[in-house]
Parts: structure tokens; sequence; C-alpha cells
């Protein structure tokens, strides 16, 4: 009753068109996240981190929602119960705009404010009505990446794709061989994430494929198993190594030599950033007037000592 | 000697009086869909859980979990398992998207066709199953991987990604689409709001429509296969055909019951609920996606077991399942209302299965008198 009372308050004001500033003030504001990472992805640890953090700065309530098995369908039902739990805000990502439009245009349209993190395009938050985009444009990402590797005078790759049922996870592989100016064609493989099974697979490409020059890996979960699997090969160290998002083993990596770069698409902002954003918009009325890029950005061995002191934590 | 032979009596006629009332399989399922109901209305009454938007949130889930549910009971009580239900859902989204988008033929259509190529690949893993004695666990499992591993490859071949979407584009103006995608009741509900009983959206293009705008076909399809199925094997020869084929098959051949026959049908008709689950998200959602469905053929036996049937075969009831498949979907968006972590949904997950798998297992015992 207190919650449907709170939000009614909430969703007046913001029909006629004002800021719902005094009317959430002097009450707690309670936001959601949902992600689209199932409960096994090491790396949403960051953001759950982060989330908390800027919870207890900003002293709002929050809750992280996620479907257990990455499941986006599962995903649109937990968006459509967190719409009906009434809260002031959803932070959600936009893993797939077909599936996940409906649910969040509802819940926008119910008077929830929502910010679009992590996937999905600026331009798609815009449709589905979000106030903002926060986050690191997968493609672009992939193109810089691929462009960079091109500088170092790299023409074929291996990308380790390992949630390959996503379309974010082909964009960066795409995006990459673009930015190098080649055809993707057989160059990705679907390595599943089973760590023995990613390791065997990377050792069966690089042994039919001896003549390849750089591997390109889509986060921890991909990239720790290769490291792995390079050794092995005797090739760490001596292949152009690139990887998408940090990790404990990432960091050690790139310290001894085995990884070029590490791609940080910086999560913590991606989940600090929309409790700061949302609170202050509840609280004062006031909100930056674009979208927020949270990366690309490129870690290298000249970097890491902050960063390997806080990979998995906040890095 | 005389007083402990008295006492004994008296504690026999105590228990079997509640003997003959737990000796229903839905009883266990009946009780747990009491508690759940009472357990959130305590801790989650006030969340939003129980307005118009959250109550049809868990229906819609819980749906889900009874449209398969329905299919492994039926499969269940005639003593075979499917673990291909998972990977069928996904392989039966994608074979409609990629028929109607990618090959641009009509959704009524590609639905059909889907359909009749589902049904077919649940008749050959029933084949499979009988005509070579294996256990049904093996052959299913390895329809898992097959199913999953076709609908990563098509359209990543095809379409160079794992996601086809523009399939509500295309089921504009189609005569069979709305039967899986489509709401019922929407003028009831519009009529709802304009009373006042149910909100509306107070912002964006639909401003003032109500924010619950129909009953949702694929709570239809449950409660209609529910119905179906129940009747089927309470009321028919048929039923006594899966029930006795589960409970012993070689008995039931021995009296004249096609045990294969009803196997294979069996299969069958897991399959077409799994095609049914799959063609009512894909209608719902626009897009199919290579990682639908995933783990969805153990939440659809733990439903049933849940539900009270026999991981043996033999015994169990539709309606049950239907209430396991309820208690399932009520506890998982449950527990996101009442503000659990959501990372103990599995825990909890796994202590009700235990709970109902010993409570079935005692239930068991006391129809056969094993000890």
């Amino acid at each position: 009753m207190k919650s449907a009372l709170k939000r009614m308050a909430v969703t007046a004001v913001a029909a006629t068109g004002l800021i719902g500033g005094s009317a959430a003030m002097a009450e707690d504001l309670r936001y959601v996240m949902v992600s689209h990472a199932d409960d096994a992805d090491a790396w949403w640890n960051v953001i759950r981190n982060g989330l908390a953090l800027g919870g207890e700065q900003m002293d709002v309530t929050v809750e992280y929602r996620n479907p257990p098995t990455g499941d986006l369908a599962d995903m649109a039902r937990i968006i459509e119960q967190a719409a009906a739990s009434g809260p002031h805000g959803i932070i959600t990502t936009l893993a797939d705009p077909d599936v996940l439009s409906g649910p969040i245009s509802d819940a926008v349209d119910s008077g929830i404010d929502v910010i679009i993190i992590n996937s999905g395009t600026p331009e798609q938050a815009r449709e589905v009505g979000a106030l903002m985009y926060i986050g690191q444009p997968e493609y672009d990402a992939g193109f810089a990446a691929g462009q960079r590797a091109a500088d170092d005078g790299i023409s074929s790759f291996l990308c380790v794709n390992h949630y390959i049922a996503q379309p974010a996870s082909s964009e960066r592989c795409q995006g990459f061989a673009d930015g190098l100016g080649v055809d993707l064609g057989n160059q990705m493989i679907d390595s599943g994430t089973d760590p023995s099974e990613i390791q065997n697979r990377v050792m069966a490409y690089m042994n039919a494929n001896p003549e390849t020059e750089a591997v390109l890996t889509l986060g921890p979960t991909s990239a720790d198993p290769t490291i792995m699997a390079l050794d092995s090969l005797g090739l760490a160290g001596d292949i152009y190594f690139g990887t998408f998002d940090l990790g404990g083993d990432i960091v050690e990596a790139i310290r001894d030599g085995v990884i070029n770069w590490g791609i940080d698409q910086q999560p913590f902002l991606q989940a600090y950033l929309p409790v700061i954003v949302l609170a202050n918009y509840h609280r004062y009325g006031v909100l930056p007037g674009n979208n927020i890029n949270s990366g690309p950005g490129f870690v290298t061995a000249d970097d890491l000592d902050l960063v390997s002191e806080l990979a998995g934590e906040f890095r | 000697m005389s007083s402990t032979g008295m006492a004994t009596d008296e504690r026999i006629r105590k228990t079997s009086r509640l003997r003959t009332a737990l000796v229903r399989p839905e009883l266990g399922a009946i009780v747990g869909v009491i508690a759940v109901f009472l357990f959130f209305i305590v801790f989650a009454g006030d969340s939003g859980m129980f307005n118009p938007q959250g109550v049809l949130n868990w229906s819609t889930v819980s749906a889900q979990f009874v449209i398969i549910a329905v299919g492994a009971c039926m499969l269940m009580i005639a003593g075979e398992f499917d673990l291909s239900v998972g990977s069928m859902i996904g392989f039966a989204g994608m074979s409609i998207a990629i028929m109607s988008v990618t090959l641009g033929w009509p959704v009524w259509m590609a639905i059909i066709l889907t359909f009749v190529l589902c049904v077919s690949i649940g008749a050959l893993t029933g084949t499979i199953v009988v005509r070579t004695g294996l256990p049904s666990f093996i052959v299913s499992l390895a329809f898992l991987f097959i199913l999953r591993g076709f609908t990563i490859f098509f359209p990543q071949v095809i379409e160079r990604r794992t996601i086809i979407g523009g399939i509500s584009n295309a089921a504009e103006g189609d005569w069979l689409a709305p039967l899986f995608g489509g709401k019922l009741g929407a003028p009831f509900f519009t009529w709802l709001a304009d009373m006042n009983i149910i909100a509306t959206y107070s912002r964006g293009s639909r401003m003032g429509e109500p924010m619950v705008s129909g009953i949702p076909m694929l709570i239809v399809w449950a409660l209609v296969l529910v119905v179906i199925a129940h009747i089927v094997l309470t009321r028919t020869k048929f039923g006594n055909w899966v029930f006795a084929s589960g409970g012993d098959a070689q008995a039931a051949r021995y009296v004249g019951v096609p045990v294969a026959r009803v196997k294979i049908l069996m299969f069958m008709f897991t399959a077409f609920c799994a095609t049914v689950f799959a063609t009512c998200q894909v209608m719902e959602f626009g897009s199919a996606g290579a990682d639908r469905g995933l783990l969805k053929e153990f939440e659809a036996i733990i439903a049933v077991v849940i539900g009270g049937a026999l991981l043996t075969g033999g015994f169990g009831s539709v309606i049950g399942a239907a209430l396991g498949a309820i208690i399932f979907g009520v506890v998982q968006q449950g527990l996101f209302f009442a503000g659990v972590e959501s990372s103990l949904f599995r825990v909890f997950l796994g202590v009700i299965l235990l709970f109902a798998v010993i409570l079935n297992t005692y239930i068991r015992r006391i129809i056969t008198g094993e000890r």
C-alpha cells in the first residue's frame, strides 16, 4: 500500500511535467537493476559492487536481478515484474531490443524512469523512452581494437566467442574484423563456456590454423582458458593477444606480457553512475544532457598497478 | 500385552485416514500452492505482487511452466523422460523465425510447418527409444545437444547472427499468429480501466490505456492443454494405456496395450507442448534467439515432480503437474517481489524439489506397501 502511494505520487508529479523532487525527497528511493547475465558470469560482480556502492553513497535502496540461465525471454518477465513492484527507477540492459523493448517501454509509460546500460545503443535507448544510455557501444569498441591491431601489423585473428547466443558478442568480433580490414569468415569460434572446452577448442584451432597472427577473447570466461591454451602451445607472449574486459588472470597476463591490451568498458561506471544520476534526478531534478560513454579504454602493462589492485572488485 | 495391542491399533487407524488423503498425487501440490500463496501474501503483500500487473506477471510465467509440464507429465506417467524440451523450444522458435523472416514465407505456414517438423522430431526420439530399448534419458540427452547445435548453427550460417528479429512485422495481419501471440478480453480490460479498477499508463503513446490489456494466449493455451490432457488421462481408454505403459510395460503388453505406440505418441505430445511454448514466445517477443529455453527441460520435470508424479512412471496427474508449475512460477517471481537476493532462487528451488521428492517417495511407499 505504501509503495503504491509512493508510486502514485511520483507518477502524478511526472505526469504533470514537473520533476519528482519534493515528492520523493523525504521518501526512500528504490532502484532495480535487471541484467542479462546468467548467475555464473563473474564479470557482473563489478557491476553489483558498483551498484551497491552507489546505493550506499546516495542512501537509496538498490536491488539486482538477473535471469539465472541468461535466457532473455526470462529477463523480459523480470523487467515486467520489476515494473509491477513499482520502483522509482529501473536500470537495465538492452541485450535484444526485439524482446526487451516492449517490457521496457511499458515500464517507462507506467511512470518509471529507465536508464539503459551496457548493451544496446544510444538510439535504441532513446526509442524505448529511456532517460539516457551509459555504456560502451560494442561494434565501435571492436572496431577501435581492430584498428589498433592493424596499426601493430596484424592481418588475421581468432575470435574466441563464449556467448555466441547474444548479438553483442558477434558485433565485437565483426567490429574487430572490420577495424582490421579483413573478412570475419570462419575466424570466430563458438567456444562454449566450459573452461576446458574453451582451452581445447583454442588449441585445436591454433593447430589447424598455425598462421593465425592474433587472438581476441571477449571476456574473462574465454580469456582465462585461452591464456592456458596458448601457454601449452608455447605461443604465450609470442602471439598478439587482445581481450575485452578485465579480470584477475587477465591483469596478470597483461603484466607478464602474454596479453597486449585489455579493453576496459569500466563496468563500475555503468552501475554506479545510473544510481547517482537517478537519485539526483529524483531529488533535485538535475539530469546530464547527454549519454555517457563508459568506455572503451585500453589497459596495457603501463597502467596496471591500480587496475590489478581492484580487478574483479571495481575494475 | 493387550494394552500395547490396542495402542498400536489406534495409531494405525489414525495414520490410515491421513494416508487415504495423501494417496492422491495432487494433494502435496495443493498444500504447496496454499502454503506458497500464504507465504507471499505475508512477505510480499504490499510489493505489487498482487496488483493486476503483478498477477499477470506470475500467471504468465506459471503458464509457461504449465505448458511444458503437461507434456512432461504425460510422458513421465508413460514411463519416459524428454530432456530435449528446452532445446526443442529454442529450435522451434528459430525454425519459425527462419521460415518467416529469412525465407519470407507466410507466418501461418511457418508455424504449421514448424509444428510438423518438431512433432516429427518428437516421433523420431520416441521411435529410437522404443526400437533400441535405450533409456530415454540418454536418447533425449542426445537430442538436447543436436537441436541446440542446429539452433545456433543455422542462424549463424544464414544470417551471421544468433538472434533473428522482425517476426512481429512479418506476423502483422496473419490469421494464425494471434492464436499464439494475441491477447484475450481487451475490451473487458479497457472497461476495467475506465472504471478505475486497474491502473493505466500515465505517459507515452499509450497514455490512458490499461496497463493490463488482456489475457495472453499463453495462459489460454495452458488452461486448454491442462483440461484436455486431464480428460484424456482420467476419462479415456488411452489414458489407462498411458498409466499401464509407465507402470509395467511388459504386463501392459500382455493385456494388449500398444506400449510402443503410446510412448511414441507421448514423445510427440511433449514436442507439441514445447512448440506451443516456443510459438507463443516468438509471437509475443517478435524474435527468436539461440539461447531460448535453456534448462527448461529440468524446470518442466521439476514442476511435474513437485506435482506428485513418480519419476519411475505409472503414477501422477496433470492437475498436479499444473499446480507444481504454478508453485514454481509463483516462487520464482515471488522471491523477486519479496526482495530476496536473486542468486538464492536456486537454493529455494532445490529445497522445494527435495521436499517434494521426499513427500512423493513416502506416498509411493504407502501405495505399493514397500518399506
